[in-house]
């Protein structure tokens, strides 16, 4: 019994990078996918009875690709091109470095012609090997509408006739830019959604921060890979003091800072330093930075806003996402007042009109200022607004707060 | 047996809508007693889901006939009040049992901790057809 467990582990393990590694021989996805699923019952039946082999992932790459040559012999309209380039290839392929093929596959999964929600559950599925009950589960589907995603998703790769290979070239950069742009999607579905159960979303997270190792990895000169790769490490190591038992969200300025993790900071920090000594920083090499001087605060009252403010700052140039520049008046009103503050976001008023996180800021800086009244207005506003439930208990408390607050202040 | 239990934005006769203006411990024990009250039916195997919407202000009405372009009505309506503000789904064994959740769902402490009285519909969801005999 615990044998048939230990297989199954094993192949699930196993599974991507054998999937990558004869995705990338062949250069077809979607047969490969069918020859890696083959492999896999194959091993299912024959290893129970046999021996498990020496190298598993070996084994499975050399079945799946004899499973790909025997289709392509066998289909008349591809014998020519595939079969004669696959059966001049040694019995074996040569070995590649794991994070290559894997590297290869996030460009297949992540690739633009997808939906955002699209490519993640496909990088989840064929990159990080999660089961699609799994995936459901986090994500809050069904899970035949996740099976269904995914295939759709892979209907779109083979419609698109999208090479599997390593993009080259002009397409390399913009490329590049969808796989972190995904991964970093999928770290914050883990992070952000607090819908789900709390292991399968921190499963998420770990999975993105895996992926984003094996990026860098394969690309360690790379200072936006780097650059994500920190950012993920140094959120991470809030996540503990993020929510309270019951869930209530923490903001930054209140958590418990012995709850960090101070293995995932030093990483991360370092990886941040190493990156930005490399040459110009990017978006994630920035937000890398700026998560790196919050989390070297040891208390709240030590961090130093005026650098923050300026990276914001460069970040705004970078992306002119009002969003940034919401996060940029909040740093600057920390060290030069609410009032101050207050006027920075005037001018976001037209961009982010009705968006909760604009009325959540001003409440914020409202409250600061003492205007207690105009804070609690803002504070219900931002609460009716908000999509996630956590942050509307945590608005709504707000507003509590400033109401028991004002209440006070009249009868003194 | 699942049931719907439908719960909308109608002040009640203790309370008005918005938590925020309760004292903090009274609005914290409403959000606590919520989400407790959703660990126990997880717990007792009878909760499918539990979800609340988005406000009445995000609410868009749609209407289509088919030609042209579906007509789409933005908040916020009169009739807000109204609207569906969160539901839960659950699996019970028998009516009575919903009726005795649902009637746990209304009495969550409101203001002062006094029951806040929320009107709570309770919809059977059609099931699947019995086998025939």
């Amino acid at each position: 019994m615990s044998r048939t467990r230990d297989i199954e582990d094993l192949l699930r393990d196993a599974a991507p990078r054998v999937l990558a590694a004869v995705a990338r021989r062949f250069g077809d996805f979607a047969d490969a996918e069918d020859a890696t699923q083959e492999a896999m019952l194959a091993a299912t039946q024959q290893w129970p009875r046999q021996r498990t082999p020496e190298n598993p992932a070996g084994w499975l790459i050399h079945v799946a690709s004899l499973r790909v040559i025997d289709r392509a012999r066998s289909d008349s309209s591809r014998r020519d091109r595939e079969a004669a380039a696959a059966v001049r290839e040694p019995r074996d392929p040569p070995p590649s470095p794991e994070h290559d093929d894997t590297l290869a596959l996030m460009f297949m999964s992540c690739h633009p012609e997808l939906t955002p929600a699209s490519a993640i559950a496909l990088t989840l599925r064929a990159v990080a090997g999660l089961a699609t009950a799994e995936i459901a589960a986090a994500f809050l589907v069904p899970e035949a509408t996740m099976a269904q995603r995914i295939s759709r998703a892979k209907r779109t790769i083979k419609a698109s006739a999208i090479a599997f290979r390593m993009p080259t070239g002009e397409e390399w950069a913009a490329r590049l830019r969808s796989v972190l742009h995904i991964l970093y999607l999928i770290f914050n579905e883990g992070y952000l959604t607090t819908g789900g159960p709390e292991l399968a979303r921190a499963d998420v997270s770990r999975e993105a921060i895996r992926l984003a190792r094996i990026a860098h990895r394969a690309l360690p000169d790379d200072p936006e890979v780097a650059g994500l790769l920190a950012l993920m490490l140094l959120t991470e190591a809030r996540r503990a003091a993020r929510t309270t038992a019951g869930g209530e969200l923490v903001p930054l300025d209140e958590q418990d800072r012995s709850l960090w993790d101070r293995e995932l900071i030093a990483e991360g920090v370092e990886l941040a330093r190493v990156a930005s000594s490399k040459g110009s920083a990017g978006e994630y090499l920035i937000q890398a930075q700026i998560a790196a001087l919050h989390d070297t605060a040891a208390r709240s009252q030590d961090t130093d806003w005026r650098r923050i403010a300026g990276l914001y700052a460069v970040l705004e140039q970078m992306t002119s996402n009002p969003m940034v520049s919401l996060n940029g008046a909040i740093a600057v009103a920390m060290f030069e007042g609410p009032e101050t503050g207050l006027a920075l976001l005037q001018p976001l008023e037209q961009p982010l009109a009705g968006h909760h996180r604009l009325h959540a800021i001003r409440a914020h800086l409202l409250e600061m200022a003492g205007e207690l009244d105009a804070a609690f207005a803002e504070y219900e506003t931002a609460a009716n607004r908000t999509t996630n439930l956590p942050e509307r208990d945590y608005l709504t408390m707000k507003a509590a707060r400033v109401n028991e607050r004002r209440s006070q202040s009249r009868v003194s | 047996m699942k049931f719907m239990l439908l719960q909308d934005y109608a002040p009640t006769e203790v309370a008005a809508e918005f938590i925020g203006a309760w004292s903090p411990e009274d609005a914290a024990a409403h959000i606590e007693f919520q989400r407790q009250m959703n660990q126990r039916l997880t717990e007792s195997g009878e909760l499918v889901e539990a979800q609340a919407l988005t406000g009445p202000e995000q609410a868009k009405f749609v209407v289509y006939d088919g030609v042209g372009a579906p007509v789409v009505t933005d908040g916020p309506f009169p009739e807000g009040k109204e609207l569906l503000a969160g539901y839960r789904m659950i699996d019970v064994e028998s009516l009575e049992r919903a009726i005795e959740i649902a009637a746990e769902a209304s009495a969550a402490p409101g203001p002062g901790g006094k029951p806040i009285k929320t009107v709570i519909e309770v919809r059977e969801v059609m099931g699947a057809p019995m086998p025939e005999q």
